[in-house]
């Protein structure tokens, strides 16, 4: 310890230019010099990473450009108005193909985003040696293989032998088999993410678990919640093998008698995509790429409108 | 702001709801609803959409799922008719209450197309294609293959056999067709919705194997003509049974079909055609449907539909790449769509 | 006992108004504790739904599998022939098909896939922004300074719209993109080490090779999104803790980061485990469907669920019970596999908890 009271005050000058308290000790660089193996090593990893990273990219961008080169030809309203054209025949969209897809996938989203958020939360909360608990989280990992065409094949003889015919209800529920271990795995995943002290922090402060799950545990992993429901809707959107024993295909449109109705065959754009690029007329097959676009960007919009709520939860 | 979302949402949704609305009109429309072979699909598609488009009453629907799925919806009456390139089994047809009624309303040909750019007109003769498909001639520069193809330079390359991965009408006929030309054949592997074949890469569908062969260099397979044609993929010229070199045409078609009786069942199998001119490997495919049927207007719309089928509908069939019914084949379906 | 304190003024935050203290600062109320009765009853509920379905799955698919079992019974796992119209079943090649092309495909896309979660959670791309950003003096202009932010959102949602690409969409990309062009690079391959068993058949179409990477590229999006959520949720003070001691950027990434986000991206990894072994479309039209029991990489071969989509559509009433006996042996695969996972997390944590 120095004793300054003695000393005479420093002027200006010099209490900018304090003596430097470390003029006789050797510290080395505090910045990181390249030359060293461990910097080295970890700016070579960096590049490494950044190639895999594009890398990666390249497919994505690979297939998106097919899609716009030669789907995008096609893009036009009519595509969302017209119903699909038969062979041979010009022109025509798949409008109904479209609204079919929104509406199995809604009634997907609201079977399994309840059930599968709520046992995400269930499972986080469970205690570690609850076999219950664990049987849950192993049934939803064996779900996660379970190939797409026998969901399809499951809800034909569940639903559409019992109500005598393809619906879009059907096409729903086989879809929702296919969603719902993605979303319970990952919403469990996320609560179990959120730090423990503000889940003993709001338990102490008097709320009931259920209070804690909607108030704290559920907002904050709501980002991770989104990432799973956003998955699991991508690949229902995409998925053509269930559909194909459900909801079959419809070249009209979703209704009966003027009003919607969800107990009729319902056209879809994956089923179209996968009917249509078979075909050996270059409209039917520039119409399944056209879809497959729509297609991929309506996913893309969902998932926009999807983080825009998150961040807002957020926010509040 | 997260309201203003919802509202946006919701009103985006109810859009969505107000077009569906707007576009049905058919207040008391009688629906079809039909599931089966790809193989007619596109004409069944055309002649169903015209129908429709001139009948506003009738909305007829037809998806190609494949003969076997088709048969199988029509068998759990969850389709009101089915189509199958394979007719239909008696025991499948026994299981059907009613009785059930089998119309062939079109017929096309399977072609052997090949990717060999620099060979437009292979002739293939019943020895070299029987002995591609059973494995036993691998190179294209096999001797039996050279003699049918005077002056022409076949490449020193493997051929490359590209088949069917599904259960597919289209495999049904075409080994059964080598079923009957060759007793090999005939014990070694048999006609089968889904033949063991001894060579050869699987794809899925006549669209798999059509992309297989116009991806893969030395290929051949078997595929409906209206898919070969469309990627102008050569086709093969096929010796038959009288001898002669004949290439896939309407007209050589037509000349296989022309020498065919039905029988009552209307189930008849063109395995291996007379006629000099015939060209050997031509199917009927057929449409399924029950002998009765409790909606009286669901039995008129269909037989409405049906006569449409038979009568200006065989107009379309050509340009698909189909083959025109026979008039003896069409008064035998007339009389059959009478008695339902 | 005293009296709680009179927190009736104290007021919450701002933006949630007409809070006070004693809404919350107590023990819970007769009717809220009802409520959380019965949302702990609907949350097991609903848990105890997902063992219904798969039990009920498993009971469906069993009960018409039983004719098939009986018939066949254990032989069935181990022949080779399928050949519907004599009767003879076999799923060897394809059980192998299945575990072949799903493990490659995971090791590709899981090696991928964490590189580009560490890529995108270490934001190396808006630094990059950054610095260039600062190159022209514009880091704090209200349009160009929100560019590093918007870039990683656009880098995250352009991965996570791989997984928004019908997988009918990825089958064509691989028949018609990707067989073609490394079909000269394997047939070189193939031609001077052909002797290497990976190498020992040459690639005439559709094969295991362009079926792995589709497959991986189907899911890697899964692995990314999940895995980058785990790394991001890492308590920022333990990487300003390992950045305190020394430590350079990927020592804290290796040593740090990843082992405490791998509960989270061993998540991933079962997850996409699962989706590469139930993949029907994309690989009913790239593998090849062909019985064989192969090691090379270029030959085609065939999986489960590829085997169940090309067979269900024309099966007769006697192929559907050795079709569902096919559909529960990939049950049965996911099954193992999972078991397997467990086992090797349990035997990990419990050497990081040893130590």
């Amino acid at each position: 310890m120095r004793s300054n009271e003695n000393a005479k005050q420093p002027t200006v000058a010099e209490r900018t230019t304090a003596p430097d308290p470390f003029s006789g000790i050797d510290l080395g660089e505090l910045e990181r010099s390249i030359y060293r193996p461990r910097t080295f090593l970890s700016v070579v990893l960096s590049l490494i990473v950044t190639a895999m990273t594009l890398t990666a990219l390249v497919p994505l961008f690979a297939v998106l450009i097919m899609l716009i080169w030669r789907g995008g030809q096609k893009l036009s309203l009519a595509l969302f108005t017209q119903l699909p054209p038969a062979p041979l025949e010009q022109g025509g969209g798949f409008g109904n193909a479209i609204l079919g897809t929104l509406v199995m996938v809604a009634i997907a989203t609201l079977i399994t985003v309840p059930l599968g958020v709520l046992s995400g939360v269930f499972l986080a909360q469970a205690p570690a040696e609850s076999r219950f608990a664990s049987s849950v989280r192993f049934s939803a990992k064996v779900l996660t293989g379970f190939p797409s065409i026998l969901a399809g094949v499951f809800a034909y003889g569940a639903i559409v032998l019992v109500t005598g015919g393809y619906s879009a209800i059907a096409g729903g529920i086989a879809l929702s088999i296919l969603m719902l271990p993605t979303i319970i795995l990952t919403s469990e995943s996320a609560i179990a993410m959120v730090p423990a002290r503000m889940k003993e922090a709001s338990i102490g402060l008097g709320a009931t678990g259920t209070q804690t799950a909607w108030m704290v545990l559920l907002p904050t992993a709501m980002p991770g919640i989104l990432t799973g429901v956003m998955l699991a809707i991508a690949r229902a959107a995409g998925e053509t093998a269930p559909l194909l024993f459900t909801a079959l295909f419809s070249n009209y449109w979703l209704s009966s008698g003027g009003r919607l109705s969800l107990m009729q065959p319902t056209a879809s754009l994956a089923v179209l995509i996968y009917n249509f690029s078979g075909m050996p007329f270059k409209n039917q097959v520039e119409l399944a790429w056209a879809a497959a676009l729509v297609l991929v960007v309506l996913v893309l919009i969902t998932n926009l409108i999807g983080q825009s709520f998150s961040r807002e939860q957020n926010l509040q | 702001m997260l309201r203003l979302r919802l509202i946006l949402l919701t009103s985006l949704l109810g859009v969505f709801g107000v077009f569906n609305a707007c576009s049905s009109s058919k207040g008391n429309a009688v629906k079809l609803q039909g599931a089966g072979a790809s193989f007619p699909a596109p004409l069944y598609l055309k002649w169903f959409k015209t129908y429709s488009g001139v009948h506003s009453n009738v909305q007829v629907d037809y998806q190609s799922v494949g003969s076997g799925s088709g048969v199988k919806s029509f068998m759990d009456r969850t389709v009101d008719f089915a189509a199958s390139d394979a007719a239909m089994k008696p025991e499948d047809m026994a299981k059907v209450d009613g009785g059930v009624q089998l119309l062939p309303m079109t017929a096309g040909a399977i072609v052997l197309a090949y990717n060999l750019p620099d060979v437009p007109g292979l002739r293939l003769s019943r020895e070299a294609y029987v002995g591609i498909f059973l494995g036993k001639i691998t190179k294209w520069n096999d001797p039996a293959i050279v003699t049918t193809n005077p002056g022409v330079k076949l490449p020193d390359a493997p051929i490359n056999v590209i088949v069917r991965a599904d259960g597919s009408g289209t495999s049904f006929v075409f080994s059964k067709h080598l079923s009957a030309i060759s007793p090999e054949f005939n014990s070694k592997v048999g006609a089968n919705t889904q033949p063991n074949w001894p060579v050869g890469t699987k794809s899925k569908g006549n669209e798999g194997v059509t992309a297989s062969l116009v991806t893969t260099p030395g290929s051949i397979g078997y595929v409906e003509y209206g898919y070969a044609h469309s990627q102008n993929l050569h086709m093969a010229t096929l010796e038959n049974r009288s001898g002669n070199f004949v290439a896939p045409t309407t007209d050589s078609a037509k000349a296989a079909l022309s020498s065919v009786q039905l029988p009552a069942d209307m189930i008849a199998w063109v395995s291996d055609p007379e006629g000099k001119d015939a060209y050997p490997i031509v199917t009927f495919t057929w449409m399924v449907l029950y002998k009765k049927y409790d909606s009286k207007e669901k039995l008129d719309a269909l037989k409405a539909l049906v006569t449409y089928g038979l009568t200006d509908g065989q107009k379309e069939a050509e340009p698909l790449g189909y083959v025109p019914l026979p008039d003896n084949v069409v008064a035998a379906n007339k009389a059959a769509i009478e008695a339902l | 006992m005293a009296s709680l304190p009179d927190t009736s003024r104290i007021q919450g935050p701002q933006e949630v108004k007409g809070w006070n203290a004693d809404q919350i600062w107590q023990p819970p109320s007769k009717g809220q504790r009802w409520a959380d009765f019965l949302f702990r009853r609907l949350c097991f509920a609903f848990a105890a739904t997902t063992v219904v379905l798969i039990l009920l799955l498993v009971v469906e698919i069993g009960a018409k599998a039983i004719p098939a079992f009986r018939e066949h019974g254990l032989h069935f796992l181990y022949s080779q022939t399928w050949d519907p119209n004599r009767g003879v079943f076999g799923i060897l090649p394809e059980i192998w098909g299945t575990l072949y092309t799903s493990l490659l495909a995971l090791f590709l896309g899981t090696l991928f896939g964490v590189a580009a979660a560490i890529f995108l959670s270490e934001g190396y791309a808006s630094e990059g922004v950054f610095k260039i950003l600062k190159l022209f003096n514009v880091q704090f202009h209200p349009f160009w300074g929100k560019l590093p932010e918007r870039l990683e959102v656009l880098l995250k949602n352009l991965i996570e719209l791989l997984a928004a690409v019908p997988s009918v969409v990825y089958g064509l990309w691989g028949l018609f993109v990707v067989i073609p062009l490394i079909r000269p690079a394997c047939n070189w391959l193939h031609h001077h080490f052909g002797w290497f068993p990976l190498f020992s058949t040459d690639l005439s179409g559709p094969g295991i090779l362009p079926a792995v990477f589709v497959l991986s590229i189907m899911i890697l999006p899964t692995i990314t999104a999940i895995s980058r959520n785990a790394l991001i949720s890492v308590p920022p003070k333990l990487r300003m803790a390992a950045y305190g001691l020394g430590a350079t950027r990927w020592e804290t990434i290796l040593g740090v980061l990843v082992p405490t986000a791998s509960r989270g991206i061993f998540g991933a990894i079962v997850l996409a485990f699962g989706r590469a072994l139930g993949e029907t479309m994309a690989l009913a039209m790239l593998v090849g469907n062909a019985n064989r029991l192969t090691v090379s990489l270029f030959s085609p071969a065939n999986t489960l669920a590829a085997l169940l989509a090309n067979s269900f559509p024309e099966a007769g009433a006697k192929e559907i019970p050795v079709l569902m006996y096919a559909a529960l042996v990939l049950l049965a695969i996911t099954l193992v596999v999972n078991i397997f996972g467990a086992l090797v997390l349990e035997r990990a944590t419990a050497e990081v908890e040893a130590k």
